[in-house]
């Protein structure tokens, strides 16, 4: 038998049947299912009549359009509201476990998957939303899919499909102080750009990658959307296991044990071969900052924003010229110049727990500046919120003036009431820094979790390394010193 | 679905590369619970001077007159010539939804976002890869000619201006087939119900946690 990449082993172990041609009926084993992309699906399956091809398989949770405060109070907006009640309604008529938005296992879809065991080695986990890429961290195959594919999951358990290809990017040595799964991510798609990944699925591997946490590997795998891949994975290992293990959707007992030694096999082999292979050296890697309206617009910290002058391709140069216009930044401004306005911390990119405890390390017992209008934290699930509240983290943000919200999406895509005004600036730890992304007009700076707490307490970007050599190594006792305080 | 055969259409030409689906729709309109009515908030943003909000009517909103769309010339159009990674971003289907509606059924890019790409043969909408160098030719062509069009074929895979030689240009058979004869994939994958079965059977066996 020839070697395979972890990739090809989940695409064969999940073959329906194919055709001549190269398509193929693809197995889903988990369906996860938001409020924004599914009614349609569902009103779909209603007008011909059909079922669902089986309950257990999906999981539904309301995140984008939910408040983040005074939840009790319900959904102000109606259309928002309707949104989210035909959610609960169509998963009541299907018999869909559902947490719903009162539920404290609520939160972000893709932080939910994992949290909960939903998601599983070798699985193939689909959920109409772009950063389904998420999943992948655990060596499942995992992408996200239009509404058409949902509503075909949900009549049949199946997606027509073709292959990706292979690819692989190793990051080796060890991660410098400072430098986060979010910088590893925005680094890469600087690199290859938004389409360097198009028609692939990148595998991640190297020291430096079996050196992250599972909340890094996955902040890792769902930025890899935003480098054009259908997908992003990283083989399974035993810090894999040990997160997966004693979640509510967990095997248990001898099918834990039988699980166990199944997903052992869940890496490349090591003769595989890959269409495209990319090596970084990871102590290059410095704290990153995006400066325009794609995420491959971005320049380490100690960089400045580039002059579209010195960009040869045409096209290239005129939608740097536009992203300059529309950031309204001037090329040669050092980025530590660069004041946000506002700080979001969140999102399926960065709300984890960990997310939170560096951003809080890095708070310390430090204020938000005063030219900062808002900063927020929003947890990715109430299980993220209440295990930080146990930890005292949101008293290290309250106490510093940074607002401690419910989980949601929240200001990562603002289509609930979290949103930048037309012309303010925020330093996010999501993933997206499209034009009106947060809030039409709005100008989006994608971080890490530390550097966006440091900036909320500098005012201004700074160069986080600077910030926690100077730290103690766990949050809350020392108030970290920032080189030009605001 | 729509059939998809032939396409005699006005070009208009969106010159700029990584155009999200966040641009072609804003998240606003993604509130709706229905597939239809995005075509007169398609590129809502770059469309209109003020800010767009789901159910308001667009027929009185102030139009940004430099946005391409808004030129005359352009009102009719059907194709849409882009740049790289056109529809890249959330995998909303919304865009090609509002693509679709405001009138477009064919769009030409060197490179498309995986999902974007995909969702747009599940709506009618065709996709078309072309090389960089070629692509440039039409875009200038577009830019010097009032009223440019193209012709395209699926069956026989080429795009032909209406004073030039035909390009030709590659479509994954299946996703031909079922654009050709508008093919509903579900329908399709209900043909193999019983290849279904049987795989979740094997697979409940191999791997019963899964289940
Ligand atoms: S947090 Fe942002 S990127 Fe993630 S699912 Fe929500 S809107 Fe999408």
């Amino acid at each position: 038998m020839s070697a395979k990449t972890l990739y090809d082993k989940i695409w064969d172990s999940h073959i329906v049947r194919c055709g001549e041609d190269g398509t193929a009926l693809i197995y889903i084993d988990r369906h996860l299912v938001h409020e924004v992309t599914s009614p349609q699906a569902f009103e779909g399956l209603r007008l011909a009549g059909r079922t669902l091809w089986r309950q257990g398989a999906n999981l539904a949770v309301p995140d984008h359009n939910v408040p983040t405060t005074h939840r009790d109070q319900g959904i102000s907006d109606p259309v928002s509201r309707t949104q989210v009640e035909t959610l609960d309604q169509n998963c009541d008529e299907f018999g869909i476990q559902e947490f719903s938005m009162l539920d404290p296992r609520q939160g972000i879809v893709h932080i939910v998957g994992p949290e909960q065991g939903a998601t599983l080695p070798g699985m193939t986990v689909v959920c109409g939303d772009s950063h389904t890429s998420t999943h992948g961290a655990f060596g499942a195959l995992a992408f996200g899919i239009g509404t058409s594919e949902v509503e075909h999951v949900l009549a049949t358990q199946c997606l027509i499909q073709r292959k990706s290809k292979n690819m692989r990017i190793r990051v080796e040595s060890e991660l410098p102080c400072g430098v986060t799964a979010k910088d590893i991510a925005l680094a890469i798609i600087g690199h290859i750009g938004t389409a360097g990944g198009n028609r692939h699925v990148i595998e991640f591997a190297g020291s430096a990658i079996t050196g992250l946490s599972m909340e890094g590997r996955m902040t890792l795998c769902n930025m890899t959307i935003e480098a054009g891949a259908r997908a992003g994975m990283v083989a399974v290992d035993q810090k894999t296991i040990d997160y997966v293990q004693g979640r509510p959707f967990s095997p248990t007992d001898d099918q834990w044990d039988q699980a166990v030694l199944a997903w052992t096999d869940l890496h490349s082999d090591d003769d595989a071969v890959f269409d495209v292979e990319l090596v970084l050296d990871a102590t290059d890697i410095v704290p990153q900052v995006t400066w325009g309206t794609s995420p491959e617009m971005v320049v380490p910290i100690s960089g400045k924003v580039p002059d579209p002058n010195d960009e040869p391709d045409a096209v290239k140069q005129s939608a740097m010229k536009k992203a300059l216009a529309y950031m309204d930044l001037e090329s040669g401004t050092a980025i530590v110049d660069i004041k946000p306005d506002k700080v979001f911390i969140g999102s399926c990119t960065n709300g984890r727990v960990e997310d939170l405890r560096e951003a809080a390390a890095v708070v310390g017992d430090g204020q938000v500046a005063g030219n900062i209008k808002l900063a927020m934290v929003v947890p990715g699930s109430g299980l993220v919120k209440q295990q930080a509240e146990q930890e005292g983290l949101d008293r290290i943000f309250l106490d510093a003036g940074f607002e401690w919200r419910d989980p949601g999406c929240s200001m990562c895509l603002a289509m609930n009431a979290d949103r930048l005004e037309p012309g303010e600036r925020c330093a996010s730890t999501s993933n997206r820094n499209f034009e009106g992304r947060q809030g039409q007009g709005g100008r989006t700076h994608l971080v890490s979790p530390a550097m966006a707490a440091a900036a909320a307490i500098a005012g201004h970007f700074v160069d986080i390394r600077e910030v926690q050599r100077s730290l103690p190594q766990r949050h809350g006792v020392h108030r970290p010193r920032y080189p030009l305080e605001g | 679905m729509e059939k998809f055969e032939k396409l005699n259409g006005i070009v208009v030409p969106l010159d700029r590369p990584n155009v999200d689906t966040d641009a072609i729709i804003p998240k606003q309109f993604l509130k709706s619970v229905k597939r239809s009515g995005f075509g007169p908030n398609l590129f809502d943003e770059w469309r209109y001077l003020d800010h767009g909000e789901p159910g308001q009517d667009n027929s009185d909103r102030p139009l940004n007159p430099k946005f391409i769309l808004n030129h005359n010339r352009y009102h009719e159009a059907q194709i849409l010539l882009a740049r790289d990674n056109f529809g890249c971003g959330s995998s909303r289907e919304h865009a090609p939804w509002a693509l679709v509606d405001y009138g477009i059924k064919v769009i030409i890019a060197p490179s498309f976002a995986d999902i974007f790409f995909n969702n747009c043969f599940k709506n009618g909408l065709l996709p078309i890869v072309m090389e960089r160098t070629v692509l440039d030719g039409l875009f200038q062509q577009t830019a010097d000619t009032d009223g440019y069009r193209l012709l395209v074929d699926l069956e026989a895979q080429t795009v032909t201006p209406s004073n030039g030689e035909p390009i030709g240009f590659e479509v994954d058979t299946f996703r031909k087939h079922c654009l050709l004869n508008g093919l509903d994939d579900i329908s399709l994958t209900l043909e193999h119900v019983d290849d279904i079965r049987a795989y979740e059977q094997r697979r409940q066996q191999e791997a019963p946690w899964l289940f």
